[in-house]
């Protein structure tokens, strides 16, 4: 199907946008970034706003920086440009991990990191990430803007904090502190496809190795990434004999997974008690190896 | 409203007035009767309507024409060369039967075309990662990466050749 008729603005800066996005904002405007997730709504007609604001000629928000307290990406970033690069993948390797699981590479040269956040679908993996790792959103509207704490940001399935008008620059994803060490399992129907259920896991290690800081988000099993702390769980021991049973079982009492076409809500509470091992077991053999070089 | 856009498509550079609404590909089969770009699904998932957008695969069913202002667009139809010599990926799909119907063809040759410009000699899994996007309701795939891989290798001969050739 085509999508119905709507106005089109292409506005060639940042200021332009927020003028735009100011006017045409509060009467349904909507922005068009990657429009791996729009277009398809558009197409579909399950969308129709009577305004798109392109960003896409925004290339001072092509960015991706990378420094020592975290990575800040920009909002016309690909998928593609953050997967591959280097510098983002050393101070934060959790973001390469998810981005190899989003769609296809052909769909990632176009989609963007900051859509992706706003768009806030619970079985996306890039919001799942932003929960785990506290990052932030910062968002613009002509005369200011604010920074959004992951907690605030995701407020329900398909919903973000961003306002009608609101333009998001950029997010941050913090660094993996020393001794630490991150992994995301999924679980999908087709490989590149939305996953069943899927865990984002980081695990912090202390000086005699054992677990000092565990926490999963998950996806696919709740309104929002829902983030479980296991630490407690885990017991504070070494990866080789924490309890990832005991931390398993706490995950899949927090996680609320509902019925559909693809999996019972029982088959999604036991796939994500399993993949939260895995990923929890990955991300703390990655710490343990982070320790030796 | 319309807005006049103009793209290099193929190398040529073309005009055209379309409605916000117009997406990639039927501004390209409409508006300029490039008709090799096939649309399957519009949403995405199919991958027939694949197409290079400045050398790089993009769905040309989820973006604008209007978005593609002033950027270069190569379809199947630009992939042979100009006295009509097929490419390495489109003689390799020949050769090894990797397509049957053909609808889906034109998005596997402009996805796998770019993918062997980056890894000129990729594996198996390489392989089957890069067309993970493109599905075919014909082949059952295997000669397509029989293909993928003969692409690679008529595409190392035809670099020696050239490079023998400038010596
Ligand atoms: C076949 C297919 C498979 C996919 N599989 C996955 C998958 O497995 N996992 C996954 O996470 N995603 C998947 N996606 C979606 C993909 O990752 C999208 O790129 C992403 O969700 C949205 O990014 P975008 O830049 O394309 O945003 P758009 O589609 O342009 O926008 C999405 C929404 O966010 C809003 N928006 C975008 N940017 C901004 C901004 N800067 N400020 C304010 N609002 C903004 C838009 O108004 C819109 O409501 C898939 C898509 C396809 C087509
Ligand atoms: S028609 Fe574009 S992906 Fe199917
Ligand atoms: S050859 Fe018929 S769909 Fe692929």
């Amino acid at each position: 199907m085509k999508p119905s008729p709507f106005d089109y603005h292409a506005p060639a800066d940042l200021d332009e946008a927020l003028d735009v996005l100011a006017r045409v904002g509060p009467d349904g405007g909507k922005v068009l970034a990657g429009g791996q997730s729009l277009i398809p709504l558009l197409n579909m007609r399950l969308a129709a706003p009577a305004h798109l604001v392109d960003i896409n000629r925004l290339t001072e928000l092509a960015t991706v920086e990378a420094g020592p307290g975290g990575v800040r990406v920009g909002a016309l970033a690909r998928h593609a440009t953050v997967e591959r690069s280097t510098p983002a993948a050393a101070v934060q390797p959790l973001l390469g991990q998810a981005l190899r699981l989003v769609a296809h590479p052909v769909i990632r040269n176009r989609g963007t990191v900051v859509g992706s956040l706003v768009h806030a679908d619970p079985s996306a993996e890039l919001p799942a990430v932003l929960a785990l790792l506290g990052g932030s959103v910062r968002l613009a509207h002509r005369g200011g803007e604010r920074e959004v704490a992951a907690a605030e940001f995701f407020t329900g399935p398909m919903e973000s904090a961003a306002a009608p008008g609101e333009l998001a620059v950029s997010a941050f994803f913090p660094a993996r502190p020393p001794r630490s060490g991150t992994a995301f399992c999924e679980v999908a129907r087709r490989h590149g496809d939305y996953a069943m259920a899927g865990v984002a896991a980081a695990v912090t290690l202390d000086e005699d190795f054992r677990i000092a800081a565990a926490r999963v988000a998950c996806v696919s099993v709740g309104p929002i990434p829902v983030v479980v702390d296991v630490a407690d769980a885990c017991g504070g021991r070494p990866e080789a004999s924490a309890d990832w049973a005991a931390a398993a079982a706490a995950v899949r009492d927090r996680i609320e997974p509902e019925a559909d076409i693809h999996a019972t809500a029982d088959y999604r509470r036991h796939l994500t008690g399993v993949l939260a091992v895995r990923a929890l077991r990955g991300a703390a053999v990655e710490a343990a190896g982070e320790e030796g070089t | 409203m319309n807005h006049p856009i103009t793209l290099t498509v193929n190398g040529v550079v073309r005009e055209a007035t379309v409605p916000a609404r117009r997406l990639l590909s039927d501004c390209l089969r409409h508006d300029l009767g490039l008709t090799g770009t096939h649309v399957g699904c519009e949403h995405g998932v199919c991958g027939a309507c694949t197409v290079l957008l400045d050398g790089e695969p993009v769905r040309s069913c989820l973006m604008f024409a209007a978005t593609a202002d002033g950027h270069e667009i190569t379809t199947v139809e630009g992939l042979a060369a100009a006295d009509g010599t097929l490419s390495p990926a489109q003689r390799a799909f020949a050769e090894c039967h990797g397509l049957q119907c053909g609808f889906c063809t034109p998005g596997f040759l402009c996805t796998v075309t770019a993918f062997l410009r980056e890894n000129a000699a990729p594996t198996d899994e390489e392989v089957v990662e890069a067309i993970s996007g493109n599905l075919c309701r014909c082949t059952g795939y295997q000669n397509i990466i029989k293909a993928v891989h003969r692409a690679a290798e008529l595409q190392a001969e035809t670099r020696a050749d050239k490079e023998e050739g400038a010596r």
